[in-house]
């Protein structure tokens, strides 16, 4: 089943500058896939658009994730990308939202689809994006006492910290050989 | 004879107490921990506790070359690295522009069923496991046994494959290797109908899967859950018919849906899979066969690496690979998603590229992370050892959980 993107595309073009205006930034095609970049102001209101509409019926979010564009000095730095898949029409789209340093923030879309909030969770951790309105925002894959978020372009590879356990040279009394865990500063980036 | 004395609980009175189940609980498929609250043995909440397993794969991405990823992704779900080297390359290729040989599509079709049907076997087993049934377990290992000689005679490795090459695969088939191949489809069969009757009447097992774990429709789309879980709530949804890629489309095969969308349910579209992932391999089989002459890998010699017996021969070729294997290839920039689907269910990798010989951004979508999230709505209501058949049903593989 060949879906015709250029139609979507026209679609989308007329139906969400009239309901957004200005808010929609853009929607070209690329690599046959279709791209729609809006304001992170209405990106509630627009997935509902995009969930609700029965040209669109965009009811499955595969996946939700981020871009941290330092390396590149891009404006602003993070984006996250919104990948939606229609069951019923056989059409996918990916919504990116564009989140400046200075306010690291956008809305959650878990009233729109539940299964947001892992993957909202995860790029919460990874970039340290904060989702408002999120029931649950935690670390999900790095401990809950870890400092900095990792997939930051920042971060190095082998962790800021290294930790290793050292046998102390003096054994505490009682105790013949004792390990004691030490921390160090790391000596270079990898 | 002392009387049994009866002691009758009143359950409201009791508050409700938290039980940890888990990392190192032997039915959570790996390193999952799940922090119950109960009331007596009924499950009232369940929260999901991951990151154990978690080696960044995704930042290891943004430092290695496009070929150097692919063992990576073989750690990834490592139940079907096919699938995910596959799943990689496609990814790749599409951000290059590249369309693969159409004997390539035969082979990666082929080994992404069989991927499949391994993968489905030690649910299968291990399902069957923690249920109390050993000799589907011993079964059921025997038939991968096969399959992981037939990988290791094609990749050289069992378990990790990386066979999978971006415009290509390692290493071309061989009339030994199709026999093999053939051998294992023609027995297969009959095997599996003795694991259907072992289990499809099975008391004890229906006891234990029939109604439990019950997920709507609605819920399911709605927590994204993808592969055998959707299908099973009643989803006709499957990438490989909806959105062909590969050789998919020249493929006659059946996609099972069930309505019910408990753990039984789940179990029949699994067995139902693997007849159709056996059927796509006899079909896929054939025509590698038919087109054995034609080339396998593209002719591009800045992506795919030159034949090894020419390295030592011809000067291009020792060039291409030295600068393949220390530099790797540079993608133009681009932005591509690709979902495939895999034995667990929509696999999706998300590639940036900044015109480098690096990802910008690797994104893995992987679908147990994300059908682990029906592990919290599913539970409730249910005892201790449902859960057991539930994390079962769904089959989570905790490498590809956390990544």
């Amino acid at each position: 089943m060949a879906v015709d993107l250029n139609k979507l595309q026209e679609l989308l073009r007329n139906k969400m500058s009239e309901y957004y205006g200005d808010k929609v930034y853009s929607i070209t095609i690329a690599h046959g896939e279709l791209v729609m970049v809006v304001d992170r102001a209405i990106i509630v209101q627009a997935c509902t658009t995009l969930r609700d509409d029965p040209d669109f019926q965009f009811d499955f979010l595969s996946y939700v994730t981020a871009i941290d564009w330092s390396a590149m000095n891009k404006q602003p730095r993070y984006e996250v990308i919104y990948q939606l898949l229609s069951l019923k029409k056989t059409h996918r789209m990916r919504v990116k939202a564009g989140v400046p340093d200075s306010d690291p923030a956008i809305d959650t879309v878990c009233d729109v689809w539940p299964g947001a909030n892992w993957m909202e969770r995860e790029t919460f951790d990874m970039f340290g994006i904060i989702f408002r309105g999120h029931p649950d925002l935690r670390r999900i894959l790095m401990p809950e006492d870890w400092e900095g978020h990792p997939l930051r372009k920042e971060f190095p590879l082998g962790g800021v910290k290294s930790f290793y356990f050292k046998r102390s040279t003096e054994p505490r009394a009682g105790e013949p050989k004792n390990l004691v865990p030490r921390v160090r500063e790391q000596l270079s980036d990898i | 004879m002392t009387t049994k004395r009866i002691v009758e609980h009143t359950f409201e009175s009791l508050e409700s107490m938290s039980l940890n189940m888990g990392p190192q609980h032997p039915s959570t498929h790996g390193v999952l921990r799940v922090v119950l609250e109960l009331d007596g043995e009924i499950i009232e909440k369940a929260t999901c506790h991951l990151g154990y397993l978690h080696r960044a794969k995704e930042k290891h991405a943004e430092h290695k070359t496009y070929h150097q990823f692919i063992p990576y992704t073989d750690r990834m779900d490592y139940l079907s690295p096919m699938t995910n080297n596959t799943a990689f390359c496609m990814t790749v290729e599409k951000a290059l522009g590249l369309e693969v040989t159409q004997r390539c599509k035969y082979m990666r079709t082929l080994l992404c069923e069989l991927a499949r049907m391994s993968s489905h076997l030690l649910w299968l087993g291990t399902g069957a496991l923690e249920l109390g049934a050993m000799t589907i377990f011993l079964w059921s290992f025997t038939q991968r046994e096969k399959l992981y000689d037939i990988f290791e005679w094609i990749s050289g490795a069992r378990f990790t494959v990386s066979y999978m090459r971006v415009g290509g695969v390692a290493r071309a088939d061989y009339p030994e290797w199709r026999r093999m191949v053939k051998d294992f489809l023609n027995q297969y069969m009959a095997a599996h109908k003795e694991f259907e009757t072992m289990l499809n009447g099975n008391e004890i097992f229906l006891n234990r899967v029939v109604d439990v774990g019950r997920i709507s429709a609605q819920d399911a789309i709605a927590l994204s859950l993808s592969g055998p879980s959707l299908r099973a709530s009643g989803i006709d949804w499957d990438a490989r018919r909806d959105t062909p890629y590969l050789a998919y489309e020249e493929m006659d095969f059946d996609v099972h849906i069930e309505t019910k969308g408990d753990c039984m349910a789940r179990y029949v579209v699994r067995m139902n899979e693997i007849v159709e992932s056996w059927k796509i391999c006899c079909q896929a089989l054939e025509k590698l066969e038919k087109c054995a002459n034609q080339p396998m890998n593209i002719d591009n010699p800045k992506v795919i690496f030159p034949p090894k017996e020419n390295v030592k021969k011809s000067m291009e070729d020792l060039i291409h690979h030295f600068l393949l294997a220390s530099e790797g290839f540079k993608v133009p920039p681009a932005e591509v998603y690709q979902a495939i689907e895999s034995p667990k269910g929509e696999l999706g990798f998300f590639l940036v590229s900044d015109g480098g010989p690096k990802a910008y951004r690797l994104g893995v979508r992987s679908p147990s992370f994300i059908n682990l999230q029906g592990l919290e709505s599913m539970s409730i209501g249910h005892t201790i050892s449902d859960i057991v058949a539930i994390i079962a049903s769904l089959d989570p593989v905790m490498g590809e959980v956390d990544r």
